[in-house]
């Protein structure tokens, strides 16, 4: 295939001209991560000629010399798994809840009517805000920690899940009938395909709020995790492990987000196709 | 099930039917005391201006609405609900975006309880009727309006029903597509010898498919008319009776 360009294509003039398949690659990489390299280099730069403070940013050479013997010595192994199993139960926990009771409510429309203000009410109240009542209630421990990331993760899916069986076509529902479809094929056929899309939504939603709430409790009366490791590099003013621990997470991030994303292509593979 | 069989079956007789819907609060008449018989294998289509009523009556026949009074027979026994002897092509193709053209026409066959196998067999000839055999694995989102429609009309034919009920079913395509899919719907009453019964607000379509036009009036009072098309089949849209005929019926709504 062959594009024909009308206007000429905007170069920079130190670039060499690049035209093979491999040189559009590096031109598409460089359009979507040039800036990112940019910033990096700068502060790589900026770091080491002690244009910014190299005690509060070190060079990036130190964060990942850091981040390196962190991850080979080990030292970390303990606060990834606790901090995995911490948002891994949490929000497994969200989604066995929320997309089931999402799916109901969507189809009930009295039980959605009076449980929608409730649901309003507790999504805008901020889980970090109600930290410290479950504290009070569930103690200091694992289970006040899973139970704040479990509460933060809910109300995305629940409200996707509901959103997604709301917008079901209703035609396409009224054509199934029109085949003599019983309600439950009607459910499995219809309205669990055709919200897929809408539940994906909040998972993706969910799974950055889980790391979000993750920190933020591990912040508070943990010894262990990748959120405690911040705080404590930072008490302890080890700054390159600081940073370390923040890329390790933002890594963790990109991950889960990567891992939504190919399963939602397998699953809504339809949803995407274009003539 | 043999063909004679068949065609002596899909009879439908409509007895004081009639029908209202609330409007701010006012009940509106949309169909008063309709009597109506249709033959078995016979083409029926009603025309009418827009909010006479013609697609309630559709809805009532596919028994997707009940009416206020009266009842509907087909066969003899009275509707209550939609039935395996009926089928419905909507104006829109309403296909599962998830699915494809295959299983998208065994679709119906699959919701009437056949294992997906047997009714991907059935589908096969369907989709070949209808001109679509090579885009068996293609999705609804990369076809064409008209070719979603053929998906349509190929699952309504699928469960092999002895009344096709069709609502506008070609009232959104171009008007080159519509001419080809008339041709289309022509052919298939032809080899299906199915009763059809064709809601539209296209007089030349009505002339061109149906044995008998039934002309509903908006203002009340009014009664509706039947008009029988007694042209040779295939029918010729520039025959002069043809065209003579829709001169006639495109005067009943004032149209010239």
């Amino acid at each position: 295939m062959t594009f024909q360009t009308i206007d000429p294509p905007l170069r920079l003039p130190a670039l060499p001209v690049l035209s093979s398949r491999a040189g559009a690659l590096a031109r598409a990489g460089l359009k979507r991560f040039g800036l990112l390299g940019g910033f990096l280099l700068f502060w790589q730069v900026a770091a080491t000629n002690g244009w910014i403070n190299p005690t509060i940013f070190p060079p990036l050479d130190t964060i990942i010399a850091a981040l390196w013997n962190s991850l080979t010595s080990g030292a970390y192994m303990d606060d990834i798994a606790i901090s995995l199993q911490r948002a891994g139960l949490a929000y497994g926990a969200a989604i066995l809840l929320g997309i089931p009771l999402g799916l109901f409510m969507g189809q009930i429309k009295p039980l959605e009517q009076a449980l929608d203000p409730i649901l309003q009410f507790f999504r805008q109240t901020s889980a970090l805000a109600l930290y410290p009542v479950f504290i009070l209630l569930l103690g200091l421990g694992e289970a006040s920690k899973v139970f704040v990331i479990f509460w933060a993760t809910l109300f995305p899916i629940l409200l996707a899940t509901i959103g997604g069986v709301k917008e079901v076509d209703r035609k396409l529902v009224e054509m199934a009938q029109t085949f003599g479809a019983a309600r439950l094929t009607i459910f499995r056929r219809i309205i669990l395909p055709a919200s897929v899309p809408a539940i994906f939504v909040g998972l993706r939603l969910s799974a950055t709020t889980a790391l979000l709430l993750l920190i933020a409790a591990e912040m508070i009366g943990a010894n262990k995790g990748l959120g405690f490791q911040v705080m404590n590099a930072q008490y302890n003013f080890q700054i390159p492990q600081m940073f370390a621990a923040i890329i390790l997470l933002a890594l963790f991030g990109l991950a889960a987000n990567a891992l939504l994303v190919a399963l939602q292509r397998r699953l809504c593979r339809w949803s995407e196709l274009a003539r | 099930m043999t063909t004679l069989e068949k065609a002596k079956k899909g009879e439908v007789a409509v007895r004081g039917l009639s029908k209202s819907f609330a409007l701010k609060g006012q009940p509106l008449a949309v169909l008063r005391d309709l009597n109506l018989n249709i033959r078995a294998g016979e083409s029926l289509a009603i025309v009418g201006p827009s909010g006479c009523g013609k697609t309630t009556l559709l809805r009532v026949l596919a028994g997707l609405e009940a009416p206020d009074s009266g009842e509907v027979l087909i066969d003899g026994a009275k509707v209550g609900g939609v039935g395996r002897e009926r089928a419905i092509i909507f104006q829109e193709p309403r296909l599962l975006p998830w699915l494809n053209v295959l299983r998208n026409v065994g679709f119906g066959l699959e919701m009437r309880g056949l294992p997906r196998d047997r009714a991907e067999a059935h589908a096969r000839r369907y989709i070949r009727l209808v001109g679509l055999a090579e885009f068996e694995e293609a999705y609804p989102r990369q076809l064409s309006g008209g070719m979603a429609q053929r998906v349509g009309i190929a699952r309504a034919l699928t469960v092999q029903p002895e009344i096709l009920l069709l609502d506008e079913p070609l009232g959104a395509l171009d008007a080159m597509t519509k001419l080809t899919m008339q041709e289309e719907l022509a052919r298939i009453w032809r080899e299906e010898q199915v009763t059809l019964i064709l809601v539209t607000h296209d007089l030349e379509e009505a002339i061109f498919l149906a044995d008998r036009v039934l002309v509903l009036p908006k203002e009340k009072g009014a009664v509706p008319r039947l008009i029988n098309v007694e042209l040779p089949r295939p029918r010729d849209r520039n025959d002069t009776v043809f065209v003579a005929m829709r001169r006639q019926l495109m005067a009943e709504f004032g149209l010239h």
